[in-house]
């Protein structure tokens, strides 16, 4: 179901609803998972969801997905949302089962990912006495959740199940928190059960339209434009609009840029996309950023990471914007024609709008403008040294290209192989690139193959790691053997936690404080006492037919640990504090820095 | 700039604690808060002082907004509009200080609620301003116990806040 679809439709149709047959609480969380088509459950167990877990077994519609860690669990269900557009679903017990979701449900509300978390908690009469396993979660999670709830009553669940879900899914979608006490759940207590199909809050009414004179406005202002960029971030893909962005920007034949975010939803590979922007993107698309005349910002968010100083942030542009939450606008950098609306809706507006105004001409628009990219493109940012012995990180990447064919889910773990591979890796296709890019938690990746590989058992899902990382989540292999999921684990051992070595080369002079990952475990040996299959390559001539090898296994999950050169930073950067013009480029190049 | 914004919200519980939270979260300035129900018992009325920048208060509104309990806004120093803020003050009144505390309390127009041989508590009804100017008139060292409920404040003319 698209996401705005979901604002008007409420529970999927074709489900076979269980309309006022009499249920207990714990019937009713289940029953109404089903009502909401949701089609995995990724939780583990505990004292206060036990009753749940017992309806749970009890039925076949609703799969349960037992996860090792409620970190997982969070960030296997936040995969699952990424990859599907659909809003993913966990259940975790009260107190510990509570916080070790937490990680997770941070994680999916800085990337703006639809979730329904549903926690146990202790019974209503001894909440807020300190009883086994409490923990106020409603307290915890308020700052990093869309929303949440405390159902106290089981009157109350039903239709707080359906108001998490239409929340998590619309307007900005998010996560959210549904607390259960155990006593909610209890099975001896049953009511008439009824799944309200619609929510109306006279408190919630996310936008869907763009303002018509704000459109007309921000047409007239591309009319006008001589240095054009689209700037486009995540609100692309989880609107749903990769199709209307990329008409817009093929009719105008402007250069598009997307963030880390946003990867994935214009072709990478076609020749409009000038690369990621911002601290590791390329030199073409930052400094674009730096002379645009005119920038449309799409669904982003000016993070820090991609405006660098905001004083030096695109200084010679007027700056259009399209977000569906009021609160993203002018939040970091002020923008001239602010348009509140669903992307799609508003870039379908846009374009028909352009189509009527546009001249017809035959000539490349702003030509000039492409000559002077063309020249930019020319210094080849993200050059390496292909003659090396050892693997270099973006060799990896590109073999994991030609491999896959470009036909990939890829997951991210965070570091210099998350970056390499946003460099090295062209998407053509949205929710192919999943990562955690708002809260940059290591430990996401592999949780989140899962939750993808289970979405879409067929198709190749591969996780992109480091040595550091995979340690944070490892004990989800035990998941994917017991779910049988092939993921292809694609370890960038660099023997360091890469990217806070190169922070500490750059800008303390090399004194590696702490960033040696010492005592690393064999990982050929652990993926096989998983139950897995295990590779290790280190020569670059190896790893094509490695990695073949690996990918030909469809029915196995592959860890393949690639040893990489320790030694190798990601170009180019903006060092914080810079401007988008005083990238450091990779040493190579270093004599045409600060072009 | 301070601004005085009125918010109805859902009469839910937590309400209160996701509004203190975003200005901690956020770190905006915050002056002064106050909620009580109104006469539809499904929705309470929060009155907040808080001060900063357009571009600051804007973004407090657009978060206030935000919050899924929050049913309406309404930046009350955007147009004209009356603000009233309660006080209590408890004060030493011994022998030549009763009658020069009675008499500030009649050029303030407020009241004497509470008498003993030596104190007094006023109550005291306005404007912030001239809540300042009551505190700020009373004899130096005579002040016991001050208690203020923060303003709350409603536009004029016609229109009202209401759903
Ligand atoms: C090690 C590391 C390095 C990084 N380096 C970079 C870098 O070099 N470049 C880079 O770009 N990022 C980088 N990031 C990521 C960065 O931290 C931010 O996560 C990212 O830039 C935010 O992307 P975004 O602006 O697309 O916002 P998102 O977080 O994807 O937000 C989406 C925006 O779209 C809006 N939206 C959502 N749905 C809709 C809809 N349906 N219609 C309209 N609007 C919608 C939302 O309100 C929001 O404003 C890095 C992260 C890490 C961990
Ligand atoms: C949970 C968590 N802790 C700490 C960090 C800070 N951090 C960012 S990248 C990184 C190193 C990652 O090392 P590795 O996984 O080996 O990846 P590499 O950079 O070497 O490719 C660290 C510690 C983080 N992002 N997440
Ligand atoms: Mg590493």
């Amino acid at each position: 179901m698209a996401l705005s679809e979901a604002q008007s439709v409420g529970a999927e149709p074709g489900r076979p609803e269980r309309s006022g047959v009499e249920l207990s609480g714990a019937e009713i969380v289940v029953q109404a998972l089903a009502d909401e088509g949701v089609e995995f459950v990724f939780g583990y167990p505990g004292g206060a969801v036990l009753h749940i877990y017992d309806a749970v077994f009890r039925q076949e519609s609703v799969k349960h997905i037992l996860v090792r860690h409620e970190q997982g669990a969070s960030h296997a269900a936040d995969g699952y949302a990424r990859a599907t557009g659909k809003c993913g679903v966990c259940l975790v017990t009260s107190g510990p089962g509570a916080t070790n979701a937490v990680t997770g449900i941070a994680t999916a509300y800085m990337d703006s990912i639809p979730m329904v978390i549903l926690t146990g908690q202790v019974p209503t009469p001894v909440i807020g006495s300190d009883a086994f396993q409490e923990v106020d979660t409603v307290g915890i999670t308020r700052p990093c959740v869309k929303h949440n709830f405390l159902v106290k009553d089981v009157r109350d669940l039903a239709v707080t199940i359906r108001k998490a879900f239409y929340i998590a899914t619309s307007g900005r979608p998010g996560p959210v928190v549904v607390d259960i006490p155990k006593d909610v759940t209890d099975p001896n207590i049953k009511i008439p059960y009824d799944y309200p199909r619609d929510v109306k809050m006279r408190s919630y009414n996310p936008v869907l339209k763009g303002h018509p004179g704000q459109i007309r406005k921000a047409v007239d202002l591309i009319l006008e434009a001589k240095r054009p960029v689209f700037y486009t971030g995540g609100g692309v893909v989880l609107g749903e609009a990769s199709g209307q962005l990329t008409d817009l920007v093929r009719a105008t034949g402007f250069p598009v840029t997307s963030t880390l975010m946003g990867l994935g939803a214009y072709p990478m590979t076609d020749p409009q996309f000038i690369g990621m922007l911002g601290m590791h993107g390329t030199y073409e698309a930052n400094m674009a950023m730096h002379e645009t005349d005119v920038l449309i910002a799409i669904g982003a968010r000016f993070d820090d990471r991609v405006t660098g100083k905001i004083e030096h942030f695109c200084p010679h542009a007027k700056i259009i914007h399209v977000d569906v939450d009021p609160s993203s606008i002018s939040k970091n950098v002020k923008v001239h024609v602010p348009i509140v609306g669903q992307v799609a809706n508003v870039l379908a507006d846009m374009l028909k709008l352009y189509r009527e105004l546009a001249p017809r001409s035959e000539e490349q628009p702003v030509s000039d403008w492409w000559a002077k990219i063309a020249e930019w493109r020319g210094v080849d940012c993200l050059q390496y040294d292909r003659s090396s012995a050892a693997i270099k990180p973006q060799f990896a990447v590109e073999t994991l290209y030609k491999v896959t064919g470009g036909d990939l889910y890829l997951t991210s773990d965070v570091g210099q192989h998350q970056m390499f591979a946003a460099q090295f890796y062209p998407f053509d296709k949205p929710r192919r690139w999943i990562n955690s890019g708002g809260l940059g938690t290591m430990g996401f990746g592999l949780p989140a193959a899962m939750g993808v590989q289970l979405a879409f058992p067929d198709a190749q899902v591969a996780c992109i790691s480091g040595e550091a990382s995979i340690l944070m989540c490892i004990q989800e292999l035990a998941t994917c053997l017991q779910y049988g999921l092939p993921v292809k684990v694609i370890l960038l051992n660099n023997g360091y936690m890469g990217m806070v070595r190169q922070w500490q080369e750059f800008f303390y002079e090399s004194r590696y404080s702490n960033s040696y990952v010492d005592a690393l475990p064999d990982f050929v040996k652990l993926a096989e006492s998983f139950g897995h299959v295990g590779m290790r390559v280190d020569r670059p001539a190896d790893l094509e037919a490695a990695m073949t090898e690996a990918f030909a296994m469809k029915n196995r999950l592959v860890f393949m640990d690639v040893i990489v050169d320790p030694t190798e930073n990601v170009y180019p950067m903006i060092a914080a504090g810079k401007g988008h013009h005083e990238m450091h480029l990779a040493p190579s190049l270093s004599d045409r820095e600060l072009a | 700039m301070r601004h005085i914004i009125a918010v109805l919200l859902e009469n839910e519980a937590g309400a209160l604690s996701r509004v203190a939270g975003l200005f901690s979260a956020r770190g905006y300035n915050i002056e002064s808060l106050t909620v009580a129900p109104t006469d539809d018992p499904t929705l309470s009325r929060m009155t907040l002082v808080t001060t900063g920048n357009d571009d600051v208060v804007e973004q407090i509104k657009k978060q206030l907004n935000k919050l899924i309990d929050t049913v309406k806004l309404l930046d009350l120093s955007e147009g004209p509009h009356i603000e009233r803020e309660m006080m209590m003050i408890k004060v030493r009144a011994e022998r030549q200080d009763r009658e020069e505390i009675k008499r500030l309390t009649e050029i303030f127009r407020a009241k004497i609620i509470d008498v003993t041989d030596t104190s007094y508590v006023i109550e005291l009804t306005g404007a912030s301003k001239k809540l300042d100017a009551f505190i700020g008139a009373v004899p130096e060292g005579l002040i016991v116990e001050v208690v203020r409920s923060g303003p709350t404040g409603i536009s004029r003319g016609e229109k009202g806040l209401t759903v």
